[in-house]
């Protein structure tokens, strides 16, 4: 839903700031704080790393600061190398994963929100569970109806090929959570990633419901809310291309029309 | 509170079977404006400010008067389309939302045939 202003309750002041440590190479991190039991207004927490003590990455810092200053800090993490998608969060204005951005790309201050325009459970972790039912609804498994093969169902190399830039995608949420128009219809428009995740499964040679597949995304809102913004491009920490895989989709409602 | 699940929040009410016509109807209309927006504003700036008798011998011209309905007819489809969009994605409350749809399909349609009607009428005779 379209607002110009935050709610008073989510208006976000200034926080703690914690002490400096000792150290010649030291960098002022801005945290997002939230604490849903405390009734307070979500606040930015300032906390001071020195770099030269502390791991290259923007999930280092997170962890450090966890460990040694403020263990109330909440976020979440798995694999710490950007294939879990477990880190997604907006860092220096961006969607990416904090164990794959690098301290040394960001200059000043490091900035650190949960991913846009999403409930927030608490701090860093917001409530992703309409994304997960939106990819849910696409079906993302092989549909078939023959009578399936002794072995397995077999691809060329050329059709594998086609699930190149698609098959990657960590379900990380940064592009959809950073579509302009997921924030104002993510009720009814099924966001750049689980359009992606749908036109993988549209475009795999071994797959027989691809009539079905599109049938489900004939809507002026599920498919065509995607004004090509290509915010989801941009943001993708794994360089993944959502736009075009939506562009696509699109050709191929507009093919079984003409 | 709700208990509806989210998958059944998800699935809404299904899906509408539409959008392919308004997606295609706004490229095409785009990309025919280009053409039609040259040639309708050449004898259009070559009669501005030329005099009443300049500008009714312009669109007594046939090609002068067809080239300018068209434009004007998918001009205004075309801003009908795309005003639409921006109504669905902005305005979510029910009733507004009803009223500014309807509104703007009326509008453009006044307001095109109105255009069309000004030019044939030129170019027909009184």
């Amino acid at each position: 839903m379209v607002e110009l202003a935050l709610p008073k309750n989510s208006r976000v002041r200034v926080g703690k700031t914690w002490p400096k440590p000792q150290g010649k190479n030291l960098r002022a991190f801005r945290i997002y704080r939230w604490n849903p039991d405390d009734g307070q207004n979500p606040r930015i927490d300032t906390y001071w790393l020195d770099l030269d003590d502390c791991g290259p990455m923007v999930l280092d810092a997170l962890i450090k600061i966890k460990n040694e200053i403020d263990p109330t800090l909440t976020f979440r993490r798995s694999c710490r190398e950007g294939i879990c998608g477990s880190c997604a969060m907006n860092i220096d204005g961006i969607n990416t994963l904090a164990c794959i951005k690098g301290l040394d790309e960001i200059e000043g201050d490091v900035r650190i929100y949960p991913l846009p325009h999403m409930p927030v459970v608490k701090d860093l972790v917001p409530d992703l569970t309409q994304f997960y039912a939106q990819h849910a609804a696409i079906m993302p498994w092989l549909e078939t109806k023959s009578t399936p093969p002794e072995k397995e169902w077999l691809q060329s190399v050329e059709d594998r090929r086609k699930l190149d830039g698609l098959y990657e995608c960590v379900m990380c949420a940064s592009c959809s959570t950073a579509c302009p128009s997921y924030w104002w219809n993510g009720d009814r428009y099924l966001g750049p990633a689980a359009l992606l995740h749908a036109y993988r499964w549209i475009v795999d040679s071994r797959d027989e419901a691809t009539g079905e597949r599109l049938d489900q995304l004939e809507d002026p809102f599920r498919l065509y809310r995607c004004h090509t913004i290509m915010n989801c491009t941009r943001t993708c920490p794994k360089g993944l291309n959502p736009a075009k895989a939506i562009a696509e989709i699109k050709k191929l409602m507009l093919e079984r029309h003409l | 509170m709700s208990f509806r699940t989210d998958r059944a929040r998800v699935a809404g009410l299904g899906v509408a079977r539409d959008g392919v016509g308004h997606w295609w109807a706004q490229r095409v209309t785009a990309v025919a404006l280009v053409p039609l927006a040259v040639l309708f504003v050449i004898p259009f700036a070559r009669a501005l400010g030329a005099g009443r008798e300049a500008v009714l011998a312009t669109y007594a011209h046939p090609f002068n008067a067809i080239v300018a309905m068209l434009f004007i007819g998918t001009a205004f489809y075309h801003l009908k389309l795309g005003l639409q969009v921006i109504i669905e994605d902005y305005v979510h409350a029910k009733a507004p939302r009803a009223a500014a749809l309807v509104a703007n399909a009326l509008g453009a349609w006044l307001f095109g045939l109105t255009g069309v009607f000004a030019v044939a009428r030129i170019a027909i005779g009184q």
